[in-house]
């Protein structure tokens, strides 16, 4: 593939997370994500165990993680799986990342609904701020990647900065949510103008007792 | 014309839902997801009463609502729950598995119903389980929904704490669990049998059926899996009674839908309405019309982004349903309606689906692997014009050749969109052609 990515240099990678194993914490996580599926079935694990090792890689690294091969080798150890199984898994679904990225990833979802509402702009923003697409900038504060559909098309465009949602983007509200993060603030999650979440800009269609009170509609019911 | 019987009116649209009929009152997140909050609002009201009316019973009532899957594909839920194994002969058990895999272009409905009214659907696991005789539900929900899956994680344990799921839940006497588990970013474990191999720990590449899931699914046990909307509704449903649900829609397509509208309409949302409204009023009534009026519109994806597009004055009064969009050659699919002005590139448009479907294909089917990047090559051609006349119809007849010789959807997904756009805008492709051919003067052969 042409914008597979570049996997770093093995000896250095080994040299850093060969003795990688978990915090306490995330040792205690683990044991509860393996009693999620049941007895033999511990396979089942690897992705949310691949997760939670890309975050603590990333809590180490003051970025948004990625997945060193001992980090992969030694969840397959722990899962009792060959390391390929592992690799593979890690390889197919593209959130976990096979090489590092910077402090912010920021995703911004390129395809045809948040396109149609101006994706462009939301690239063109990135772009005037130095993000170059499947780059980290230079500081380590952002990577920059396209991604495919993100699931919130009646709030597009939007972008996802590590696990935040930032929707109804035009090109002034995502350059000053990059400029936010630069900064080290942190910028209002979730739709950017005068709106409610999925509701209409401007207020509800539907359901307008719910905006003010808990409303209960079983009174209505005939 | 005199005594010609009158054509048969079709039967009239109910009228815009009104909100004592709303199932998720709570979709737009004014109140608190909260299992308190949820019970306020009516979720996990005797829960148990429900189950009384036993397996069954249960599953006689989902057939009589005529609920039709909201994942898109529209096969009957009560029929589909039926067709599990009603006692185990092997000591294997049984799984429910939701799907929350919410990647379609264009769909945005799971997330409201996980992050707004997650009680209904784990509410709705119990029932759907416990109709089904399964031991415990897995929730696959999409990995990009971060903060949703939080909320469900959250509101599962909630559920354990009121003793509404795990051992004798909600007091019925019936053990049942609910886990959740989040997927990493792969359209394709939307398909069921990717799925299910996501859930064991492997790449999401589907399987091969027959065996169905219903007799050999997760972990090789008989298994069903819904989409998080089918699983959502049943509990009103029951409540409600099946003739209430059949008070919405037109035949055969009954009952309310979660719409969600993107694209260029004024104000993009999702909104619950009744099956069959027509497109013209679901757009008027909640959207407040189409971006610089009803002339400006240009084409609608009334589906997500799989189904074909319908040109503006084909959808325009068209109901809003399964059956009334198959006529029109496209489809409900989870009723993501994509809206496209005048200002839309439409071939670009449809051109960053392929990429879309070339970027999603689990590589498994030589047909969809090669065929969708291959595609995608065509569209890309076509979009700027350096291409041949002859191309659009090389370009049709592959997608013909991807569709239907794969083992999933994914392929027939990849080459509806491409089918419809060179069935209703093949003009437009042949002017960018000609307009291309035209800045670079053909050189003819001296005489």
């Amino acid at each position: 593939m042409a914008d597979a990515v570049h996997i770093p240099d093995e000896a250095e990678t080994r040299a850093r997370w060969g003795a990688f194993e978990w915090t306490a914490e995330n040792a205690e996580q683990a044991k509860k994500v393996i009693a999620r599926y049941p007895a033999g079935r511990q396979q089942s694990a690897v992705m949310p165990l691949l997760d939670l090792a890309q975050r603590q890689v990333g809590a180490e690294t003051q970025t948004n993680g990625w997945l060193p091969v001992p980090v992969m080798e030694y969840i397959g150890r722990q899962l009792d799986m060959p390391y390929m199984r592992v690799y593979e898994v890690a390889t197919f679904y593209t959130m976990y990342n096979l090489a590092p990225v910077g402090r912010y990833h920021v995703q911004v979802c390129g395809t045809t609904p948040c396109m149609l509402r101006g994706s462009d702009d939301v690239f063109s923003a990135c772009k005037n701020k130095g993000l170059v697409k499947g780059g980290t900038t230079p500081d380590g504060l952002f990577t920059l990647t396209e991604v495919e559909c993100l699931g919130a098309c009646a709030n597009a465009p939007m972008v996802q900065i590590n696990d935040d949602n930032f929707e109804d983007l035009t090109y002034d509200s995502m350059s000053a949510i990059l400029e936010t993060l630069a900064a080290g603030g942190q910028p209002k999650i979730g739709p950017q103008i005068d709106r409610q979440t999925s509701a209409p800009e401007g207020g509800p269609t539907t359901l307008k007792e719910m905006v003010t009170e808990n409303h209960d509609y079983r009174g209505d019911w005939a | 014309m005199t005594d010609a019987p009158a054509p048969a009116a079709p039967p009239p649209f109910v009228g815009p839902l009104t909100d004592k009929d709303r199932i998720f009152t709570n979709v737009h997140g004014f109140q608190d997801w909260g299992v308190d909050a949820a019970m306020k609002r009516g979720d996990w009201d005797n829960t148990k009463k429900l189950m009384e009316i036993g397996q069954d019973g249960i599953i006689d009532i989902m057939k009589a609502s005529n609920l039709r899957g909201r994942g898109g594909a529209g096969f009957p839920t009560g029929l589909k729950w039926s067709f599990m194994p009603k006692e185990s002969k092997d000591g294997r058990p049984s799984f429910l598995v939701i799907n929350a895999d919410e990647s379609e272009p264009g769909s945005c409905k799971d997330r409201e119903i996980i992050r707004h009214d997650p009680h209904k659907l784990i509410e709705g696991a119990l029932i759907a389980g416990f109709a089904m005789r399964a031991r415990a539900a897995y929730i696959y929900i999409r990995g990009e929904f971060i903060y949703e899956a939080k909320v469900l994680f959250a509101a599962v344990e909630q559920a354990y704490e009121k003793g509404f799921i795990g051992k004798n839940a909600c007091g019925s006497g019936y053990d049942f669990d609910v886990f959740v588990h989040r997927g990493a970013g792969a359209y394709i474990c939307g398909e069921e049998t990717a799925q299910i191999e996501s859930i064991e720990g492997k790449k999401g590449q589907p399987r091969l059926k027959p065996p169905f899931p219903a007799g050999a699914g997760l972990y090789g046990c008989p298994t069903t899996v819904n989409n998080v909307e089918s699983i959502a509704v049943s509990p009103t449903i029951l409540r409600r009674g099946a003739a209430w649900f059949n008070g919405f829609g037109r035949e055969n397509n009954r009952g309310t839908k979660l719409f969600q509208i993107s694209g260029h309409v004024n104000k993009p949302c999702v909104v619950e309405e009744s099956m069959s409204i027509p497109f013209r009023e679901l757009i008027d009534r909640h959207c407040g019309g189409i971006r610089g009026g009803w002339d400006n519109l240009l084409a609608v994806i009334p589906g997500g982004s799989s189904v074909p597009l319908v040109p503006a004055k084909e959808i325009m009064d068209a109901p809003m349903d399964f059956d009334g969009l198959r006529a029109l050659g496209s489809g409900l699919g989870t009723a993501a309606v994509i809206v496209m002005d005048k200002s839309t590139d439409i071939v670009r448009a449809i051109s960053r689906l392929s990429y879309f479907y070339k970027h999603e294909s689990c590589g498994q089917c030589t047909p969809c692997r090669e065929g969708t990047g291959w595609m995608w090559r065509v569209m890309e051609r076509l979009r700027t014009g350096d291409a041949d006349q002859s191309e659009i119809d090389m370009l049709f007849q592959v997608t013909k050749q991807v569709e239907g010789h794969t083992i999933c959807a994914l392929g027939d997904a990849a080459a509806w969109p491409i089918q419809g756009l060179i069935r209703h805008f093949r003009p437009e492709i042949e002017r960018r052609i000609n307009e291309n051919k035209g800045s670079a003067p053909v050189m003819e052969a001296a005489e």
